[in-house]
């Protein structure tokens, strides 16, 4: 109990004191009741749902509260004064819950409707596919002689009113996109499987009203219910990235103290403008990029650069918008207002860079684009054929030529990709790697350059303790910082498995450190100059903290952030692979220069601003024909890197944002995930090349067969079906190669 | 034969009712906080009577 009392002070700062901090962010809904959303932190189960819920409904004006756990969010509505938002935010903190104001004007609805429509069409189509699963099987599986020409028609016509509404509703999201790319005279996988879908539906149901027997209704839906799937799931990917940069952005919201003519006033974040002087207390998150006028105090920069120590500031440094004011207040001037400042200047980056990703053509599309014409003018060139020159009529030729359309097997194009990607995507998450698009795979099979961000990727990102310590040194200090949630203090509780010391009276002092009493004793452990302030100042290399023990004895503790353990290895094996490694790093030039030499990397770059990083890839980019660039990264500074980059991997312990914006995120402190990545999307391109390969070579005997007017519906329903079983068993193949290499 | 009559009729209607209640589901936004769910099975009742006007 006692520790978590400590340890919560960090967040405690959060606590809004202010007093008009919320209320200009109320809004009216259509009842003219005030409401507003707050984003809240530390909801964890039932009781604190309850306990936030019941302590809003106690005020008496209080008419809607109710908390979304999975977002985090809690809308609140009330009638009355608008102020009261400020006390809703205060009786939540003081319960425990830290809130934010979560401004959802922010929010992109886009996604969200996108969403909904492709989960109505997979259950409209899933529906559809399953009650037609019923009626197919009796109707392939007898003919007219054994089940009777009415017992037929009647199935034929069922088969008919359940999938053709099926079709138009849950077609759409391919058909729009069909229709988008040829108004733009280009084509796309969309294309030929639109084409097939509804020349399939229309020729089924002229045959049903004709009494005729090419009837391939299942073929349709089957083809649509999967595709959905498959589209839903990369939605669901690329929206994940935009909502949590948006969601850090809202975390900006709320407002700043400005000082003018020596009068403090509250002014919303938004309407900062450069020149304004803020005063910013401890605990409180940085509102707008600036030069500190006076004070001097450490910043938490981990949520920009992932670095897990504090940085000193002093007089005249730069401090950037979303970092957190650690251990004094401070005066800052506004140098860039709101909508130019470093945090949302890297959303926008990020943006921008998603945008010129979406340009990239994949392998499906390649192939679209050469199927598309090819197809369709063999089945065009078919129909004048027997129209024209063989004299049939036009609808036994309209026939033929729509069966050489169908036949053509999009359902084994269409299933070319997705299996492998799906299989590929299956056998790497068993390894803790969880691929976010099927993009991702098929651009790192053609990466020449891996470019690796330094601190948090090659080394651990977090401190560890160097050097070597008496046991009862250790265990004091571990005794002491196990109350510290500070990343010094749990390198040491880390190296530390024996019995803790206990204390009396422990206090966290801000800027300084952690003191407590040991029968009567006081330990001190924390900065130099606040625990032991007659040590001599040395220039250290290195991290440290000093553990002083009742005045007589005092002990440095040293800390390093190490090397991933098999960092050397990974590095020469990407060597081996033909790809060039590269390290970019804000770090200082020896530290780099001493890694890159140890990995044995030639080409290292230090000092590397956040612009600077996202330059050098699009410079390098410039110099590339058709090989891509990965990247591979932990920090916020990373993250529009990362989007720049064709393909991106992150740890997960990178930040969240960071995380969702990499493709690839993996698990675990090794490197070698990335050499599996690698591995498995090199087999799974040659597989899907394969595939391909073998819709050629089913085209060419089946195209001139369905031409000259050959295939009966029996044989399109083995070809069509036979050729999908070639394509999901070849892909399946992708198993059987991974097992030769070690994962 | 007779009974397909019946049959086809009843298993496309009961189809026709898991899937109208999917989407009534769906539009209640009853999706949207699948974590919450689960967990306020175990409040008491008294919150959710005034949640009702």
């Amino acid at each position: 109990m006692e520790q978590s009392q400590v340890s919560n002070n960090k967040t405690n700062f959060n606590k809004v004191d202010i007093n008009n901090f919320f209320s200009p962010f109320v809004k009216l809904d259509q009842k003219k009741n005030n409401s507003i959303v707050f984003k809240v932190q530390n909801i964890h189960c039932a009781s604190c749902i309850n306990l936030i819920e019941k302590s809003l409904y106690k005020l008496s004006n209080v008419i809607f509260a109710r908390v979304n756990m999975s977002t985090e969010k809690l809308e609140v509505k009330w009638t009355g004064e608008k102020k009261l938002a400020d006390k809703f935010a205060k009786i939540l903190s003081d319960l425990g819950y830290p809130v934010t104001l979560y401004d959802h004007d922010n929010l992109d609805k886009n996604t969200e409707d996108k969403k909904k429509i492709l989960i109505r069409s997979i259950a409209v189509s899933g529906f559809a596919a399953g009650n037609l699963m019923l009626i197919s099987v009796g109707l392939w599986s007898s003919s007219v002689e054994t089940m009777g020409f009415a017992t037929r028609e009647l199935f034929q016509w069922i088969s008919s009113l359940i999938v053709m509404p099926a079709i138009i509703y849950s077609g759409r999201p391919f058909f729009y996109s069909a229709f988008k790319v040829l108004k733009n005279k280009k084509t796309n996988m969309d294309v030929p499987i639109s084409l097939a879908v509804i020349l399939t539906s229309l020729i089924s149901l002229f045959e049903t009203i004709n009494s005729g027997e090419h009837i391939y209704f299942d073929s349709a839906i089957m083809l649509l219910f999967f595709l959905l799937i498959g589209r839903y799931l990369d939605v669901l990917a690329k929206g994940k990235a935009k909502k949590s940069a948006n969601e850090l952005l809202s975390t900006l919201g709320g407002t700043a103290t400005v000082i003018k003519n020596e009068k403090h006033v509250i002014v919303p974040i938004k309407d900062l403008k450069a020149g304004d002087v803020i005063s910013i207390s401890v605990g409180e998150k940085i509102p707008a990029d600036g030069i500190i006028l006076s004070g001097s105090t450490e910043i938490d920069l981990s949520l920009i650069s992932g670095e897990t120590l504090p940085k000193k500031a002093i007089k005249n440094d730069n401090v950037f918008a979303g970092t957190l004011n650690v251990s004094a207040p401070i005066q800052i001037e506004v140098s860039k207002a709101t909508e130019n400042n470093l945090l949302t200047s890297i959303v926008k980056i990020m943006e921008k860079a998603e945008l010129s990703k979406s340009k990239y053509t994949r392998i499906a599309d390649k192939a679209a684009k050469l199927y598309t014409p090819i197809v369709h003018s063999a089945g065009f060139l078919t129909f004048i054929g027997w129209w024209i020159f063989i004299d049939l009529a036009w609808q036994p030729s309209l026939l033929i030529a729509v069966t050489v359309l169908i036949i053509t097997c999009p359902c084994a194009l269409g299933l070319a990709v997705p299996v492998v990607q799906v299989l590929a995507i299956n056998l790497l998450m068993k390894k803790g790697i969880y691929i976010k698009s099927g993009d991702a795979l098929e651009k790192l099979s053609k990466v020449k350059y891996v470019i690796f961000d330094k601190t948090g990727t090659l080394t651990e990102g977090k401190p560890n303790l160097i050097g070597s310590y008496s046991e009862k040194d250790i265990q004091i200090a571990a005794s002491l910082a196990h109350y510290s949630k500070h990343p010094l203090s749990k390198a040491i509780c880390e190296r530390f498995n024996g019995k803790l010391l206990i204390l009396d009276n422990v206090k966290e002092i801000i800027g300084g450190g952690i003191e407590g009493y040991f029968k009567g004793k006081l330990l001190k452990l924390g900065k130099k100059n606040w625990s032991c302030p007659l040590q001599k100042d040395e220039d250290n290399f290195f991290s440290e903290i000093w553990l002083n023990v009742d005045n007589n004895r005092q002990v440095c503790f040293s800390f390093k952030d190490q090397l991933r353990k098999d960092a050397k290895n990974v590095v020469n094996e990407i060597k081996k692979l033909g790809i060039i490694p590269i390290i970019l790093s804000g770090d200082r030039k020896m530290i780099v220069k001493r890694i890159a030499q140890h990995l044995g990397i030639k080409d290292f770059h230090s000092e590397f601003s956040i612009e600077m990083k996202s330059e050098f890839i699009r410079t390098l980019r410039l110099k590339l024909n058709n090989e891509k660039i990965l990247m591979i990264g932990d920090g916020l500074n990373d993250a529009p890197s990362l989007a720049l980059s064709d393909v991106s991997i992150a740890p997960s312990t990178a930040m969240d944002i960071t995380q969702n914006t990499a493709d690839i995120v993996f698990q675990g402190d090794k490197l070698f995930p990335i050499i599996s990545c690698i591995k498995i999307s090199r087999k799974s391109v040659s597989l899907i090349k394969q595939n391909f390969l073998m819709a050629v070579i089913y085209n060419i005997f089946a195209i001139p067969m369905a031409v000259v007017g050959l295939v009966t519906p029996l044989i399109a329903a083995i070809a069509m079906s036979s050729s999908s079983l070639f394509v999901i068993g070849n892909s399946f193949r992708l198993n059987l190669k991974t097992r030769n290499f070690e994962l | 034969m007779n009974i397909l009559l019946y049959l086809i009729p009843i298993a496309l209607t009961l189809g026709l009712v898991g899937l109208l209640a999917f989407l009534w589901t769906l539009k209640n936004n009853q999706y949207d906080d699948l974590d919450g769910a689960a967990e306020r099975i175990l409040i008491e009742k008294e919150v959710d009577k005034k949640k009702g006007n």
